[in-house]
């Protein structure tokens, strides 16, 4: 039921983000096919935008996307033609995924053993040397992080191959490069998640029952501190999934993360809306199963 | 880490908000390291170009030199001084950030607070209104905006203003571009806030006095607000920071010659190859841009824990 009304709340917000999409990009000066042999007759030019349908007026191209969008079809490319968007996109996204669920559970098993250390060890060295470590990895941009590792480990050690992604080993490099700066953040949520309850009445009760320290922080501490986490992971697995530029760019992975960056650079009008409907889409669904996770993980959270 | 003793009775009711906030914020050392670091940074940074050795962007023929006689931490590609364009870049970095983050400010605060303040209606389409521009991409937003706007915005600053004035435009862009898509979090934190105040009893007290809307707001319930706004602050600049980097590594960044430290970052990412390595170029921009950002992130972290124990109290 409340998975039902979730899933129907959705449709105004993704109607919302598609018009907004659609009216920025067409709205904004200059268009896709500025930088094509320009000394083009206006009859070659006026037959191109009147087979994408430019010349009519906005709403009605809208309307147009739209009625297409209900029977799956985002339009053709205007960038890559004879290509549709939904074909791009279907090839791409399988790849981008895969890398990034890889990246999402090398975050999750980096960040949280050492955020959980430095909850545990609060105020030590250890906190501080885990928090330094966390925020360096914050800190440092992916693309300087990527030929390092690609120059030490692929080039020099010939231990992983350089770039393409064709067998399992193919994923460790971009795996590690994309994962860094997530496995940071994770880290810090986990630690202020963990510290701010550290001292909550349930917890004293648990100290009090006898539980060791240990177990107190395990079953209890863990749990509720988690919660940051959580609720981080629907935006960070959003932008995981979809791809990244800098590590598609690296490695030469054919994903949908380097389109998001080229489409908007050349204006490719369906291809820009294409791709952020599925970002969209792809958030709102991660948010409604973070709130389900949210809800099972702390029973006090109620949204009825 | 020191724990705060429980003060004596008189001592508390007496001292302001702002004092015990201020005394446990001292009380940490590591925020109170960083903080002055940082202005100590700052401090050189902004007096730089009166004592700098080497001009940031003249070349030379030392090309590559590595660090050490007249080049403290070597030279670029065009044999300029990288030290020197390290202390412009990060002033540049740390402009960029705060403006950026300043831009988050002002669209953040005023959101939150009136979707906060008038509730009903207005609030759930204002908030409905930031969870549209949750699910758009920021990367797609921000390389739209910069590269459509900026040829016409500057057209249009040459002509009203001057050319020089239209030289900034990509300045300009960059504050309002990467404000605009940092203020979200800042306006469902303030409107959280402003919500769970506008129930308590000094507005009410403030509202049967007969005190108008505005004042209430401006008055009574943001100067409760700011503390939380100023935490919140201090941990957007360097995502700005790390935002603007991204984009100098796409060329949408700060133009050369000026630089940034993101774009010294990326310039020297752009030279790691098999044969020689030029380490300097990579190791010394990022442990400078790694250090500044530690050192906002901690002053954050120790603000925010500060507060977060009077709220306790």
């Amino acid at each position: 039921m409340y998975f039902t009304r979730r899933l129907i709340g959705m449709i105004p917000v993704v109607l919302g983000i598609s018009f907004l999409a659609f009216m920025l990009v067409r709205l904004a000066p200059g268009g896709p096919f500025d930088h094509e042999r320009r000394p083009a007759s206006p009859e070659i030019e006026r037959r191109i935008r009147e087979k994408y349908h430019l010349d009519e007026p906005l709403l009605s191209q809208y309307g147009r996307y739209l009625s297409g969008l209900l029977r799956g079809d985002l339009g053709p490319s205007l960038k890559y033609r004879n290509h549709s968007v939904a074909d791009i996109v279907m090839q791409g996204l399988p790849v981008s995924m895969t890398l990034g669920m890889c990246a999402f559970l090398f975050s999750l098993g980096v960040g949280l053993p050492s955020g959980f250390y430095g909850a545990a060890r609060r105020g030590g060295f250890g906190d501080y040397a885990t928090s330094l470590i966390a925020l360096s990895g914050v800190c440092v941009p992916a693309f300087v992080v990527g030929p390092l590792l690609v120059m030490e480990f692929a080039v020099r050690k010939r231990v992983f191959p350089v770039a393409l992604l064709e067998s399992p080993i193919h994923l460790i490099l971009p795996t590690v490069t994309l994962g860094l700066y997530f496995s940071g953040r994770v880290s810090r949520l986990l630690r202020e998640g963990m510290i701010g309850v550290r001292e909550a009445e349930f917890v004293v009760a648990a100290r009090a029952k006898g539980l060791s320290e240990v177990s107190v922080l395990l079953r209890h501490v863990f749990r509720i501190g988690m919660l940051p986490v959580v609720s981080y992971s629907g935006p960070m697995l959003a932008d995981l999934l979809t791809g990244s530029f800098v590590v598609e760019n690296l490695f030469q992975i054919p994903g949908i993360g380097v389109f998001m960056v080229n489409s908007s650079l050349s204006r490719d009008y369906t291809m820009i809306v294409g791709l952020v409907l599925v970002y969209a889409v792809l958030l709102l669904m991660l948010n409604i199963i973070v709130d389900v996770a949210y809800r099972w993980l702390d029973p006090r959270v109620s949204y009825d | 880490m020191i724990e705060a003793k429980p003060a004596p009775a008189g001592r508390a009711a007496s001292e302001s908000v702002t004092r015990r906030v201020w005394r446990r914020f001292t009380g940490r050392r590591v925020a109170v390291v960083s903080a002055g670091v940082l202005a100590l940074f700052v401090l050189l940074v902004t007096l730089w170009p009166w004592i700098e050795p080497h001009h940031p962007n003249v070349l030379s023929d030392a090309q590559f030199a590595e660090p050490g006689g007249r080049y403290w931490v070597g030279t670029d590609v065009h044999g300029r001084d990288l030290l020197t364009r390290m202390m412009h870049g990060a002033s540049m970095s740390l402009m960029v950030g705060t403006a950026g983050a300043l831009v988050s400010l002002v669209i953040g605060v005023s959101w939150g607070a009136v979707a906060g303040y008038s509730g009903g209606r207005l609030d759930a389409w204002m908030m409905r209104g930031v969870d549209v521009l949750y699910s758009l991409p920021s990367i797609i937003f921000v390389v739209v905006l910069i590269t459509t706007l900026e040829t016409a915005l500057k057209q249009w600053f040459s002509r009203v203003f001057s050319n020089d004035f239209a030289e900034s435009t990509r300045f300009l862009l960059l504050f309002f571009g990467l404000g605009s898509v940092s203020w979200l979090t800042m306006a469902r934190i303030v409107r959280g806030q402003v919500l769970s105040l506008k129930s308590r009893s000094f507005v009410g007290a403030s509202r049967v006095l007969g005190a108008s809307h505005g004042h209430i707001l401006w008055r009574h319930i943001l100067p409760n607000v700011w503390g939380v706004v100023i935490v919140y602050l201090t941990l957007t600049v360097p995502s700005v920071v790390l935002y603007e980097s991204f984009l100098s590594f796409l060329g949408l960044g700060v133009q050369p010659p000026q630089a940034s430290l993101g774009s010294l970052i990326a310039e020297g990412a752009s030279q790691i190859n098999p044969i020689r390595v030029y380490w300097w170029l990579i190791a010394f921009p990022s442990g400078l841009l790694a250090a500044l950002l530690l050192a906002l992130s901690f002053v954050g972290d120790g603000l925010r824990d500060s507060l977060e124990e009077r709220d306790r109290q």
